[in-house]
């Protein structure tokens, strides 16, 4: 007889426990959990795409401006595109903008902010820098960045990015300025470790949860903006479906085909509040100090 | 303060000056050779070459620097690609459209905000906060044209109750210059609305627990003057803060909204010019709005020891 095989009466005390644990994490934080749900239920779905839903942009003449039925739940547009396809596709690139921006520009404005804390001569010139690109309203930057070149993914997100990493890097520097004055980083220099283990070691660690919450914030406005570049014209090309670029081209029709315009507005606003949402969340657990202030 | 003055004014030349540099570079990377355009299709590559002389285009990076900046402060921003009119000019004449809904966006949202914030606050805990908070969680979720294009739907198509698009000088007369602005002011200010009323309901409650405010409430000063006379004048430099910060988010929604709504302002002016690549355009449209943005965000700074006599620099 395996004893594997034989439940004891602890580990079914240890089971029930762990799910009035999860329950109660659930209970203690509703956004942080709802808006995971969202942004798990829309990833999936972006995911598993090709099997949900037919082609984004294949078009039947025929077939234009129809309003929500059976075989379109969504509708088709002014060429007789279906809308549900192209709002599933649509997530794709929002999710992509969103994860890739805050990323990168998490992993660079760290990169630099790390460096400007903890060296004066870097400091003085890289915060005047920053001061500077920060006054230009990140969707102007954005488009004079896109303007210089084709558009295309790659460009929209590099010119969405640029204008976040100042953001990062005030915060990673703010963190320094006030960590390596703790008695711990001191006794750290004293003893002679050098920079590169003290920033890792030390530094490090401090910044990661205020820079976690500023990441999620940062991919909500890095969605919006996308959408918003798409929308006007100077974002990702015409024929990719995205949300902004489905509305810019249906706006004509808002009269007479409102689900063209009302159904990717209505998947976008639900991505960046499910980011919102988490991003709450988030700050309520990881930096309490923060979550008084707002 | 006469010091602090001056620090802050230097910082902003500072900040104005690096954003100069940040768009003449922007600028000059821009692909495509200026005196070529200006030339025109069937210039020859001799008059191209004389156009780029004349235009010092081969002079070196920083003698064009400094021959552009010294332009700019004097407020010549170039002349565009396409229409051949000063930059300068046809901002002169998109301003109007684009102050008159800066201007009705800011009154509105402003209002609005502090008005649920500081509610929120005296009722911390009940349904009206909850739904404050809900709300302005939300509408920081939704983008400017789909709200744009929702309240167009509901009360300029259904409704017919208000104009779909367009603008009305204020000089056709007060009520279609303000018809013509309502829809695009609250799309425009609810995200502004969010985040104004979020902070003014953190800095009340702040402000609500003081001694000061239970002194105020026991020798009998009413709700109303309590709430807005003594706790909202306390509450304001993170609440005039935010409403700063809050400026370039306006800015960047401005561009939008007057596309959505079809507002003949300044952010069409640069839709458009994105559109046929017209850069001075939209370089002379980025300086202005950066400037603004510096320049509202000084005021602010400056304001703070009106607003709290404790703030001394």
């Amino acid at each position: 007889m395996s004893e594997a095989a034989v439940l004891s009466p602890t580990d079914v005390d240890a089971a029930s426990a762990r799910k009035r644990g999860t329950w109660r994490f659930v209970r203690r934080n509703p956004t942080l959990v709802g808006g995971m749900l969202i942004l798990i239920l829309i990833a999936t779905i972006a995911l598993i795409a090709p099997l949900i839903a037919g082609d984004p942009v294949a078009m039947k003449p025929a077939n234009r401006l129809k309003a929500p039925s059976e075989m379109h739940w969504f509708g088709t547009d002014h060429l007789g595109r279906d809308v549900w396809a192209r709002t599933v596709y649509g997530a794709r690139i929002s999710l992509v903008v969103g994860l890739t921006v805050a990323a990168i520009s998490m992993a660079i404005g760290l990169f630099i902010g790390l460096l400007a804390g903890f060296i004066k001569v870097v400091e003085s010139v890289v915060m005047r820098l920053m001061d500077g690109l920060m006054a230009i309203p990140a969707i102007l930057l954005a488009i004079a960045l896109v303007s210089l070149t084709k558009a295309s993914v790659i460009v929209v997100i590099a010119a969405i990015l640029i204008p976040e990493i100042p953001r990062v890097v005030r915060l990673v520097r703010s963190v320094v300025l006030t960590v390596r004055e703790q008695p711990y980083v001191e006794a750290a220099v004293a003893s002679g470790t050098r920079l590169p283990k003290i920033l890792r070691r030390h530094i490090l660690p401090a910044t990661l949860p205020p820079l976690i919450v500023q990441a999620t914030y940062i991919a909500a406005s890095a969605i919006l903006i996308e959408a918003a570049l798409s929308f006007l014209g100077a974002g990702t090309p015409p024929e990719i479906p995205t949300w902004g670029n489905m509305i810019a081209s249906s706006r004509i029709y808002l009269g007479l085909a409102p689900w063209t315009i009302f159904c990717p507005g209505l998947a976008l606003a639900l991505v960046v509040l499910a980011v919102n949402l988490v991003g709450d969340g988030l700050r309520d657990r990881l930096d309490p100090r923060l979550a008084r202030r707002m | 303060m006469l010091a602090f003055i001056i620090r802050r004014l230097a910082s902003t030349v500072l900040v104005m000056a690096l954003v100069g540099v940040f768009i003449f570079l922007l600028l000059h990377l821009s692909p495509g050779d200026a005196a070529a355009i200006i030339a025109g299709d069937n210039a020859t590559g001799e008059q191209i070459a004389s156009i780029r002389k004349s235009l010092g285009l081969d002079d070196p990076l920083h003698v064009q620097f400094w021959r552009w900046a010294a332009r700019v402060l004097v407020g010549d921003l170039g002349i565009s690609i396409f229409s051949n009119v000063p930059v300068a000019t046809l901002i002169g004449q998109r301003i109007w459209p684009t102050l008159s809904l800066s201007f009705t966006t800011i009154v509105l949202a402003v209002t609005l905000a502090v008005g649920a914030g500081v509610l929120a606050a005296w009722k911390a805990g009940s349904w009206i906060d909850r739904v404050v908070m809900i709300l302005s969680v939300v509408s920081f979720s939704v983008p400017v044209f789909v709200v744009g294009y929702v309240l167009i739907y509901v009360f300029a198509i259904t409704l017919r109750w208000l104009p779909v698009q367009g603008y009305t000088p204020i000089a056709e007369g007060l009520w279609p210059w303000a018809r013509h602005l309502v829809l695009p002011s609250v799309a425009l200010g609810l995200a502004y609305v969010a985040l104004i009323a979020r902070i003014t309901r953190t800095a009340m409650l702040d402000v609500l627990a003081e001694d000061y405010m239970r002194t105020a409430r026991a020798k009998g000063v009413a709700t109303g003057p309590m709430l807005f006379k003594h706790a909202l004048k306390s509450a304001g430099v993170p609440i005039v803060t935010v409403i700063g910060i809050g400026i370039a988010l306006l800015i960047g929604g401005v561009v939008i909204t007057e596309t959505v709504f079809n507002i003949p302002g300044i952010g069409r002016l640069v839709v458009d010019a994105i559109a046929k690549r017209d850069y001075p355009i939209i370089q002379g449209v980025i300086l202005l709005f950066s400037g603004v943005y510096v320049i509202v965000n000084l005021l602010v700074d400056l304001s703070y020891s009106l607003l709290d006599p404790r703030i001394r620099y």
